[in-house]
């Protein structure tokens, strides 16, 4: 028997691998050295970050349910990234708050276990792999943000988050099994051939795209999140705002530019309302949050309907610019979260008066708090600009110029709202303002790398260029 | 196959089934009922499944086995919501929903 086609999931196995390895490491560690798993955990996801770039060929295993290629490949580089970041962030957290309790090595058999449901998710060539993999991907999160049990706002936020996402998992599942009617098939490249715009289909369609608007967070699904994300542990609420919502936002754009791109002219009208709704409710919620995560939240549910905007062109220069943003925004909001850690771990503090005259006590953090805002907002040195003017340019491109134009309307509400923050650092004054300290070395670490993705991904053009490359498959 | 009885009939019920899923999670109070609100959800696609593999496409038994991992998968939800819950039990004495709402807006 031939096994060299395991190897072509070789980002599985060996995430696999840690997973129990660190279940091992649990058991043999003795109770006084526990807080060594934290340095465990992250060099094992270092080295599994760098062999990911590795190249891989491209192919489709187990009779189609696992497909890979080299924008998947790269998608699972930059998740790989995103993670290894917000390890690096959270460190500190876990040793002075979790590993004292002796739940360290849980946490990080949950989040891996939630990134490999996410690989399993991005690379499905069926609907049961991809069920299965959003489950596995939902679950441990909801777990982890129940995870500080003696606080009572986290469990709130666990039971929030699990319920919706329950409900979201069946709706989608409903939508799926409409699908299956009518197409005779779970595959993928089954359906392709026969999917027609009968109005079954559709309804199967718009049902799973329900399912997935969900855990985008997209607007009349978005009850949840400024819930849990002001709830769950910080690293939680990033990893929610980021690593999750890529990688939906990833399979969602495959599924649609495929699969779905026979129904174009059904969904094109859904996802200009909801674009729409999205931004406009994500930015104007955004302008009257007082606390630093639900600020956050809303900002992350504002994005989300920018995302949007690449995905109603359809295209290979609409999926470009969705997964060029998605890694911009990876940086810039994983940035903005650290800075939000660092200042909760030390103080508790995470109101946004909290941060009046910060730049006199703490330069460097509110120095990248500000560049990290900046690139949410898109403004023009950092690479955030970069990634708010591609998505607009693929929507122009096809002829939405007045959604284009509300988008920009959006974006100068956008930035009242960022603004705000800047002004309450630099230029407000504090009677007790949050005192000056400095930040262990993962911390900083953290924040040096996604400072550095900031300033360097706007700059550097061979990147979106290698990413419009890899995009042309779909078309 | 049931004798006299066709998918019309059998995607009525899982449709209404559905409908009372999504109902009941939108307007009961209490945390469980929720979680049983899901399941109805859940099932009503379950039995979706495996009818319409049973009626439109005997050859193949794709929808069986999708049905079986819904179950599963369901089964280890439901474990998790129920842990939480009884967390959040242990600390407000509670599972009603307007108990849970220290955060809002």
């Amino acid at each position: 028997m031939d096994f060299s086609s395991f190897l072509l999931m070789r980002q599985e196995i060996i995430l696999l691998a840690i997973i129990l390895l660190l279940l091992v490491a649990e058991i043999f560690i003795p109770k006084n050295k526990k807080s060594s798993i934290v340095h465990l955990a992250i060099f094992l996801f270092g080295v599994h970050t760098v062999i990911g770039f590795l190249s891989i060929d491209e192919c489709s295993i187990f009779g189609g349910s696992f497909q890979t290629n080299n924008l998947i490949h790269f998608f699972k580089n930059v998740l790989n990234i995103g993670v290894f970041i917000l390890l690096l962030q959270s460190a500190d957290w876990l040793q002075e708050k979790i590993v004292t309790q002796d739940k360290g090595t849980e946490f990080f058999i949950l989040l891996f276990s939630s990134l490999l449901g996410m690989y399993f998710m991005i690379s499905s060539g069926d609907f049961l792999m991809f069920y299965i993999g959003l489950e596995l991907s939902t679950l441990p999160v909801a777990a982890l943000a129940a995870y500080e049990t003696s606080k009572r706002i986290s469990s709130e936020s666990g039971i929030k988050l699990i319920l919706s996402a329950g409900l979201a998992s069946g709706v989608s599942l409903f939508g799926i099994s409409l699908l299956y009617a009518t197409s005779g098939s779970i595959f993928f490249h089954d359906i392709i051939g026969v999917i027609s715009a009968s109005n079954l289909t559709i309804l199967g369609f718009i049902l799973f795209f329900t399912g997935l608007s969900f855990k985008i967070s997209l607007v009349p699904f978005h009850f949840w999140t400024a819930d849990v994300y002001e709830g769950a542990p910080i690293s939680v609420a990033s990893y929610l705002s980021v690593i999750s919502k890529g990688a939906a936002v990833f399979i969602l754009m495959i599924l649609m530019f495929t699969i779905f791109k026979p129904l174009m002219h059904v969904w094109e009208n859904i996802v200009y309302v909801i674009a729409l709704a999205t931004m406009f409710i994500g930015n104007l919620f955004a302008l009257r949050q007082k606390n630093m995560k639900r600020f956050l939240a809303f900002s992350s549910i504002a994005q989300a309907g920018f995302i949007l905007l690449g995905l109603i062109s359809g295209t290979q220069l609409g999926s470009a610019t969705i997964v060029y943003f998605i890694l911009v925004y990876i940086f810039s909001n994983l940035a903005a979260f650290g800075v939000v850690q660092a200042i909760s771990l030390k103080t508790g503090k995470e109101n946004m008066d909290d941060y009046d005259g910060l730049y006199r006590t703490n330069p460097n953090l509110s120095l990248v708090m500000m560049l990290a805002l900046f690139s949410l907002a898109g403004i023009p040195p950092v690479a955030g600009f970069f990634g708010k003017f591609f998505l607009f340019t693929a929507a122009a491109s096809e002829g939405y110029y007045l959604l284009v134009f509300l988008a920009v309307v959006n974006v100068t509400i956008s930035l009242y709202y960022y603004l705000s923050v800047i002004r309450a650092m630099f230029i407000r004054k504090s009677d007790n303002p949050i005192p000056f300290f400095k930040n262990k070395l993962y911390m900083r670490l953290g924040l040096l790398i996604t400072v550095l993705g900031i300033l360097v991904i706007g700059m550097y053009s061979p990147l979106y260029d290698y990413i419009y490359e890899l995009s042309s498959i779909f078309n | 196959m049931i004798a006299g009885i066709s998918i019309y009939e059998i995607l009525t019920v899982t449709s209404i089934l559905f409908f009372i899923g999504v109902y009941g999670f939108i307007t009961r109070k209490n945390l469980i009922s929720i979680l049983m609100s899901v399941e109805l959800i859940l099932n009503a696609s379950v039995i979706n499944f495996v009818v319409i593999n049973k009626y439109l496409y005997p050859d193949m038994l794709q929808g069986v086995f999708f049905s079986i991992f819904i179950i599963a998968v369901a089964a280890a939800e439901t474990a998790l919501a129920i842990a939480i819950i009884i967390n959040l039990y242990r600390q407000i004495a509670s599972v009603e929903v307007k108990d849970t709402e220290i955060m809002k807006y």
